[in-house]
């Protein structure tokens, strides 16, 4: 059985089963035979959507660290605590490098796989051909993916006010409420981002040579 | 010899890992020991006017059942051990079937395995936590909480075992699998 031209060929990602591409018809969604993970996805306008989305996450993201998280307050005792402090509170000897992780995790690598897909996809809205790196670019984001942990964060930030609720009152600061809308921001983008789609558009975009 | 590349993501072309259980039995057994001091050590140091205490990640979940914050318990109870012990249980066993060339539950062992890649990163919600908790409460004389080395050893049990999960090439489950059309 001679097989169709490779391009319109998907292997699914969990299990590698070959399955043909189809055009799908707008919001509509192709699973795996086998082990029934999505495959592809139609969502007209998802691109744009993408794009605008991790703009507003960006500015929300400089929001977030320039501002001052939350502020404590126990009998007139101060201290304001913005995102930086926390990455520094792992700043003594062993526990430096978990300073290094923190940074990373919550900050970091979100703005970097951002900022990737940003260059990545950005000229398709255009009609223009993708920049000369595009496909790193994402390839880099897809692979960040399970490292960019500010959802997470937000997790821990809820669980350490509950534990300091009864020992001082806790003031929450602009850059908390930026940080929690950065996040449903993010989640909305990666439900969004379908890889296979956007691996259509960039070879769609690039003039054959 | 050159390496076959994709031709749309330039990445490495590779049929199967094979030294796939290798990279997972290493990465999962450095998550298990560090595992343990996680739990020995404190992971909060907490010095107040009258009292300096130090407390672990089980003695953090008890705190906060007697503070009546049961769900917030649950979380971190869930978070902080379920999940780490779970995980180390579920790769494990995903390992140990692909090397015995198991072709029962399939299906059930692929699902298991996208839940651990997708769940094992929430662990890492308590040393979020820590990193909070140290930077918010530092009022000199009064109160002051610092991060103790539990955090740091728990931190590195849950990167280890993130890798271990991603060394885990899933297709090895369908590889015994020869009758499927």
């Amino acid at each position: 059985m001679a097989l169709p031209p490779h391009q319109d060929l998907i292997a699914c990602p969990h299990c590698d089963t070959l399955h043909v591409a189809a055009e799908l018809p707008d919001g509509a969604r192709a699973a795996c035979q086998r082990c029934h993970a999505v495959l592809q996805t139609a969502q007209p306008g998802a691109l744009i959507s993408v794009v605008s989305l991790a703009v507003a996450a960006i500015v929300l993201m400089v929001v977030a660290v320039s501002f001052p998280f939350m502020d404590l307050d126990v009998s007139g005792n101060h201290n304001a605590t913005s995102v930086f402090n926390a990455i520094a509170a792992f700043n003594t000897g062993l526990a430096v490098p978990l300073a290094v992780a923190v940074a990373l995790f919550i900050v970091v690598l979100p703005v970097t796989r951002l900022l990737a897909i940003i260059y990545a996809i950005s000229p398709l809205l255009r009609g223009a051909p993708p920049r000369p790196l595009a496909r790193k670019a994402f390839g880099l984001a897809e692979s960040l993916r399970p490292w960019a942990m500010a959802e997470i964060f937000m997790v821990g930030v809820t669980v350490a006010l509950i534990k300091v609720a009864d020992l001082a009152t806790v003031t929450l600061g602009p850059a908390f409420w930026a940080f929690a809308a950065l996040v449903v921001i993010t989640v909305f983008k990666d439900q969004l981002m379908n890889r296979y789609a956007i691996w259509e558009a960039l070879d769609k975009a690039t003039p054959a040579d | 010899m050159g390496t076959a590349r994709c031709a749309r993501c330039h990445g490495a072309l590779q049929s199967r890992d094979t030294q796939s259980l290798q990279k997972v039995w290493a990465w999962l057994i450095a998550g298990v020991i560090l595992f343990i001091p996680a739990n020995i050590y404190p992971m909060l140091l907490t010095n107040t006017l009258v009292e300096k205490s130090e407390s672990t990640i089980l003695g953090g979940v008890v705190d906060l059942v007697h503070h009546h914050a049961y769900g917030i318990a649950a979380i971190v109870f869930v978070a902080s051990i379920l999940i780490p012990l779970g995980k180390f249980l579920a790769i494990a066993y995903l390992a140990l079937s692909v090397q015995r060339r198991s072709v029962i539950n399939m299906h059930q062992r692929h699902k298991l395995y996208d839940v651990v890649e997708f769940i094992g990163r929430w662990s890492m919600i308590d040393v979020f936590v820590v990193a909070i908790l140290s930077a918010l409460v530092q009022l000199n004389t009064i109160a002051s909480i610092n991060p103790g080395i539990a955090a740091v050893s728990f931190a590195l049990s849950v990167i280890f075992t993130m890798f271990s999960a991603q060394s885990f090439d899933a297709r090895m489950i369908w590889d015994a699998d020869r009758t499927a059309t």
